[in-house]
């Protein structure tokens, strides 16, 4: 369709008309176009009865009916738009349909060589089992630069950028398979645990598209992380789904799948899925509700009422905390835990917003797990000697500390913003600046730690 | 005079299959035989009549298929069905018989206005 709206008075006043229609959620573009044409008709009929094109523009819309009432109309017999559908491949009627292809056939090559790329090792004798250790170092390897080359595509990032990037996915290759591991050492467990944290970062770059130093687009690789989260998690739950019954149906015919499923379907699966859950995730952005903000809504008073009880039922019985090995990486799931009702929270408020009591809540969950952290740092630290400082204990106790910090000081910026102190934005600012320091830790825990504690 | 809104709604299936039955056409030429057929007395409320043709597509009374009108735009027209034609005789039945009646009551009673049509037999 060519028009030129700008030296046709008419042609505008039909494409703000347009504009209006098409926010309608019930009508859809192609139905824009039905009813254009319609209009067009009407105008027709009524300038060559003599009305001027202005004239004729308003008696046409008139006759057209009042907006609501053909969207009330279009919504009942289309009831189903209602509910908004992934339109996962576009009808080539929007001329976008060969673009969204093209993406897709993008999105599922690269996912085929994900899940190809886990079995390489294989050809050169590395078995699942037996080479647990080497898989475990390098299973984001596999996945995370085919992901980061998705988005440098998409992006069209420069050479000046993805040459580093390139570059940060070498020099981890080297990392996870230079290091003389022990076999199955405490550094090499906390590398499988960290040199993904790190390498996420990584894909962070990318998918800012150069823009990595801007906070909003920090903001949205945070969006895109939580969101691909609940997407891979759905994704994991249909195979999990599929995988049961095809155990089902082949055993009933004598044959036992366990070894294909091992050694094909679920490391195969659980790489490809991360490019087509982020592939969903890109494509779906303007199309559904994010999930990770309405989860938090549903679960910050539920955590912020078990932590206060948790509190109140410690204070009131004078119970201690138990020391065990396990207590602080509890504790550090809980600060993460709390950090990400946070960061959800945060990347989804309006920064213009006034302060509501769901703030207060915020302020108050966050408060209570600093006070719960500082307990169980405090009986930790009495004790920490007498435990000595092995590899796992120090990377929880940075990693505690890395997640305090950030806490309490959100806490503070919160607190400021609910007195009327300041505005929103710092602490959106403050949680986008800090990106970098969780990628500076894990790096640290996978570069030096190895080499600080021999390969323990 | 003004026809009510459930009347206009009820009669509108019927009216726009046929319109279609009549050969193949699109929105507002259906409209405009709509103005034609009544004299001008029917009128709809223009927007209405696009989701009454989109449940006759999704009913499979009518196909939509998308063209290029005689200016070079695109535009959407619709042809009757086998299954289309079959509703359409089911509900010319259906009208004939409520015509019947009406007609029939219109004689037996008297009205201000002083119209009388001529009668017809019941099943005729």
């Amino acid at each position: 369709m060519t028009r030129s709206a700008a030296d046709d008075p008419l042609e505008a006043q039909i494409e703000q008309w347009r504009t209006y229609l098409r926010r309608r959620r019930a009508i859809h573009p192609v139905d824009v176009d039905e009813l254009e044409d319609h209009l067009r008709g009407q105008i027709a009929t009524f300038v060559d009865g003599g009305l001027s094109p202005d004239e004729a523009f308003l008696v046409a819309v008139k006759r057209m009916g009042a907006q609501d009432a053909i969207a009330n109309e279009f919504a009942r017999e289309h009831s189903e738009r209602l509910w908004k559908q992934l339109v996962v491949a576009p009808e080539a009627t929007n001329g976008t349909g060969s673009e969204a292809r093209r993406e897709m056939l993008v999105v599922f090559a690269l996912a085929a060589a994900a899940a190809l790329a886990v079995k390489v090792p294989a050809l050169f004798g590395l078995r699942l089992d037996a080479d647990a250790g080497f898989y475990a170092r390098n299973v984001s390897l596999f996945v995370l630069p085919l992901l980061t080359g998705y988005f440098v595509w998409k992006r069209q990032v420069g050479p000046d950028t993805w040459r580093w990037l390139a570059l940060a996915f070498a020099g981890a290759a080297v990392v996870a398979n230079v290091f003389p591991f022990g076999k199955g050492s405490d550094t090499e467990a906390l590398l499988a645990l960290h040199l993904p944290i790190a390498l996420w970062l990584v894909v962070g770059v990318a998918y800012a598209g150069g823009r990595w130093r801007d906070g909003a687009a920090r903001m949205d690789f945070v969006r895109f992380s939580g969101e691909l989260f609940i997407y891979y998690v759905l994704i994991a739950l249909g195979g999990g789904v599929l995988t049961g019954f095809t155990a089902i149906i082949f055993q009933s015919i004598g044959i036992d799948i366990e070894p294909f499923f091992e050694s094909w379907l679920l490391p195969c699966g659980a790489l490809g899925a991360v490019l087509v859950a982020s592939w969903l995730v890109e494509a779906k952005q303007s199309v559904i509700e994010n999930m990770a903000p309405v989860l938090t809504r549903l679960f910050t008073p539920l955590f912020a009422a078990t932590l206060l009880v948790f509190l109140a039922t410690m204070a009131w019985s004078g119970r201690g905390i138990d020391i065990q090995r396990e207590v602080l990486i509890a504790f550090d799931l809980l600060l993460v835990l709390v950090l990400g009702l946070l960061l959800y929270s945060v990347s989804a408020r309006d920064p213009y917003t006034p302060r509501g009591a769901f703030d207060y809540l915020l302020v108050a969950l966050v408060v209570s797990a600093l006070v719960a952290d500082g307990v169980a740092l405090a009986a930790i630290a009495s004790r920490i000697t007498e435990f000595g400082s092995t590899p796992n204990r120090l990377a929880a106790l940075g990693m505690n500390a890395v997640l305090l910090v950030n806490l309490a000081w959100s806490a503070w910026l919160y607190l400021r913003f609910l007195r009327g102190r300041g505005t929103f934005a710092p602490v959106e600012r403050w949680q986008t600046a800090y990106l970098p320091v969780y990628g500076a830790w894990a790096a640290v825990v996978v570069l030096v730690f190895p080499v600080l504690f021999g390969y323990r | 005079m003004e026809i009510g809104k459930d009347l206009v709604a009820a009669s509108a299936t019927p009216l726009v299959l046929a319109i279609v039955a009549e050969g193949d056409t699109y929105g507002y030429a259906i409209l405009k035989r709509v103005g034609e057929l009544s004299g001008g007395r029917l009128q709809w409320t223009d927007g209405m009549l696009y989701p009454v043709l989109h449940r006759l597509e999704r009913h499979g009374h009518i196909e939509g298929r998308w063209g290029t009108s005689e200016n070079g735009r695109r535009r959407k027209y619709y042809r009757i069905t086998e299954q289309g034609l079959a509703e359409l005789a089911e509900q010319r039945k259906q009208w004939q018989t409520v015509d019947t009646a009406l007609r029939n009551i219109w004689l037996a009673v008297s009205l201000p206005g002083g119209w009388t049509p001529a009668p017809t037999p019941i099943g005729g």
